[in-house]
């Protein structure tokens, strides 16, 4: 409290801050430790608590050139190098170059007496000395509650612990104190009542016998920080904090659209693939190729020229590229020019957050653009559902910060054809969601696939049905039977039904054609035939015509020579045409 | 504060008692501490001790050698085991206790 009060109030700078180098705990505290301050560590056993103490002695050593004081008062200077050798620190050359005092404080209650006053002048002196041997900056103080079991009068213990705390903040070092957790309280001894400025709490939790590692800033004073609870685990390198998600989103986007491996699939999509720098989950019960699919994505970017990083979860490199070899998707060529990686393990090898940091790290190792995870819901058999949707949602963000086109496999119970990390955590944090499943019908299974959603573009909305072929996965036609889309056989009888009907239209067009010509032919017959008629009788009607002519004709000859010449014999001419004739029969 | 104070046996004779008195300066505490454990020393143990008065803040690395975290503290190297009495020796009955001593038979 009282130190606020000294210190000049300037609102516009920020609290200075060391950086602890730890990956991770300088973004949950927003830039490091309180500069100059000292900071409480507080934790059950086996959380780690040391190790964070002496790796922020060692990067503060190796990438801030601030030399450190260790002061333990459990463990002695050999055991605690040899401890930390593994996590390739090495405590005994960087004492050798007068970068890092360690000084085992040893307090054995057994040798000492107490016969009057005294205070704690022995530990301030040894402590300053260690500091002004090196001009340390960083100081750790492991676990000063060790002093606790040494000295029996608590009350002086407790103000020269005060005196301590205050003594280090006048040095100007940034100092960690160590603490075991107490029932109740955060440290067995409540020193955080002493120590106000920043305390850190380190959680180890068995849920499910899984372990994991939690860390929460329980207080920073005079600073922001995050306020969850962080992941962290032990890795070869050291402590790694994994905040949970970037708190915004804004990655960038890119407009190029990169092909799923698959020209059928591809066509679906109105761009011809998805974008580069997305997210894309498959899911699907078993044995619906989902894994065919991803190996498709993976050999599609290689030939691109990308590099693509494989986290197979079910089967071993060897096997992957045996079983995809047999689809034609030939994995090897990739793996032989280095364009792609296979990362196999089980899940239940790592807890969930060892294998977000070994995604981390592959990936900060091989920079691929490409990244395929076959599949994510096999990681459920290692940690709660609400872990694992967060470990995705970390994962998945860090992808998509990274630009890194990332395809994800996850198998749904054949029961509900759904499940729940998939609906609901993955599904709002994927950009395009394809769903492969059985089509059961009359005794055979069949794939089908449909996009469920494809950000950023439009789709097609049919159920295709593909096949898994020695050429790799085709899809196949969209088939409309009478009762929607048909798969396998029925989609064969469907085709040789249709096939049957084109025949038997054929046929009948044919034969209406056929009597068609009948018909013409008939009719030319009919036509031929009144001709002939026509014909026989116009020649009729011509005779008779021609025959009437010449009677006429006669008749008219007939006439004159009675009217030039026989006029005697025909004193009148009856009237009547019929008449004439009478004088000739008569004749 | 450094020289010891009363080294009564000659150098080849191993004393029977040997006594390391870490003080911190001339603060109360020391003081009374090297005041009583000269005390002690002349009335129980008088030739047969060995003491040695070392101010820490001039030789912080004998502090880090002997472990010493408390001041004042005195140190009993010999007779083994070794002990620690920290404070300022004020407690006589438990600094004769711990140091096994008794009063000498006169």
């Amino acid at each position: 409290m009282q130190d606020h009060i000294d210190r000049p109030l300037n609102t516009l700078s920020k609290l200075p801050k060391a950086p602890s180098g730890i990956e991770g705990l300088d973004e949950v505290t927003e830039g490091g430790l309180p500069l100059g301050r000292p900071t409480l560590v507080c934790g059950s056993a086996g959380c780690g608590k040391t190790l964070l103490a002496v790796e922020f002695l060692v990067r503060g050593i190796r990438d801030f050139g601030e030399p450190g004081v260790l002061m333990t008062f459990e463990e002695t200077a050999d055991e605690l190098a040899a401890n930390v050798t593994s996590l390739g620190f090495d405590l005994k050359a960087l004492q050798a170059s007068k970068q890092l005092r360690v000084d085992h404080v040893h307090v054995d209650r057994s040798e000492i007496e107490e016969t009057g006053e005294y205070d704690l002048d022995g530990l301030f002196i040894r402590l300053g000395y260690a500091i002004d041997s090196i001009g340390a900056k960083r100081v750790v103080l492991d676990t000063i509650e060790a002093l606790f079991s040494g000295f029996p009068n608590e009350s002086v213990l407790r103000s020269e612990i005060r005196r301590l705390f205050r003594w280090l903040k006048d040095k100007g070092v940034t100092t960690i104190i160590t603490a075991e957790r107490g029932e109740g309280t955060l440290t067995r001894q409540g020193l955080e009542e002493y120590v106000s400025d920043c305390v850190i709490l380190l959680d180890n939790r068995v849920i499910d016998q899984i372990t994991t590692r939690r860390l929460r800033i329980v207080k920073y004073r005079g600073s922001t920080h995050g306020t969850n609870e962080y992941p962290y685990i032990i890795s070869e390198d050291g402590i790694s904090v994994l905040p949970v998600t970037s708190l915004r989103l804004e990655h960038q986007v890119s407009n190029e659209v990169v092909s799923s491996g698959v020209p059928g699939l591809d066509t679906m999509f109105t761009r011809g693939g998805w974008y580069r720098g997305t997210s894309t989950l498959i899911t699907g019960t078993a044995g619906t190729a989902k894994t065919t699919l991803a190996a498709s994505f993976a050999l599609a970017a290689c030939q691109r020229g990308e590099r693509c990083l494989y986290f197979a979860f079910e089967e071993s490199p060897a096997q992957l590229i045996r079983n995809m070899h047999s689809v034609n998707i030939n994995l090897q060529p990739c793996l032989d020019q280095g364009l792609l990686r296979i990362e196999a393990s089980r899940p239940t090898l790592n807890g969930l957050e060892r294998h977000l940091v070994t995604v981390h790290k592959a990936i900060a190792q091989f920079k691929p653009q490409a990244v395929v995870i076959d599949p994510i819901s096999n990681l459920i058999s290692v940690g709660t559902l609400s872990e694992v949707r967060s470990m995705l949602t970390r994962l998945i963000d860090f992808l998509k910060v990274n630009g890194i086109t990332a395809l994800f496999t996850a198998l749904i119970s054949a029961r509900d054809g759904r499940m729940e990390m998939t609906e609901e955590g993955v599904s709002s944090l994927v950009d395009t969601w394809i769903s492969v499943r059985d089509l059961e019908g009359v005794g055979e299974r069949n794939r089908g696939l449909s996009i469920l959603k494809a950000r950023g573009m439009s789709h097609s909305n049919q159920v295709r049905e593909f096949l898994v072929t020695d050429a790799g996965i085709e899809l196949l036609d969209v088939v409309i039977g009478p009762a929607g889309i048909v798969t396998g056989a029925s989609r064969l009888t469907q085709r040789a039904q249709e096939q049957a009907r084109l025949v038997a239209q054929q046929y009948e067009l044919e034969r209406k054609d056929r009597e068609l010509e009948r018909k013409r032919r008939v009719l030319d017959a009919t036509i031929a035939n009144l001709r002939t008629e026509f014909e026989s009788v116009e020649e009729e009607l011509r005779r008779v015509n021609d025959e009437e002519h010449a009677r006429q004709q006669a008749i008219n000859q007939g006439h004159s020579a009675i009217a030039s010449g026989s006029q005697a014999r025909l004193p009148t001419p009856p009237a009547g045409p019929n008449a004439p004739a009478q004088p000739l029969v008569q004749d | 504060m450094l020289p010891p104070a009363a080294p009564a046996s000659p150098l080849l004779v191993e004393a029977d008692y040997i006594f390391q008195l870490f003080i911190t300066g001339a603060t109360p505490n020391s003081t009374r501490a090297v005041r009583n454990i000269k005390e002690i020393c002349e009335l129980y143990l008088p030739g047969r001790y060995e003491l040695l008065i070392i101010d820490i803040y001039q030789q912080p690395e004998l502090a880090r050698r002997e472990q010493i975290v408390a001041a004042p503290t005195l140190l009993r190297q010999r007779p083994l085991p070794r002990r620690q009495l920290v404070g300022d020796l004020s407690d006589r009955a438990k600094v004769l206790a711990v140091l096994g001593l008794s009063l000498p038979p006169f």
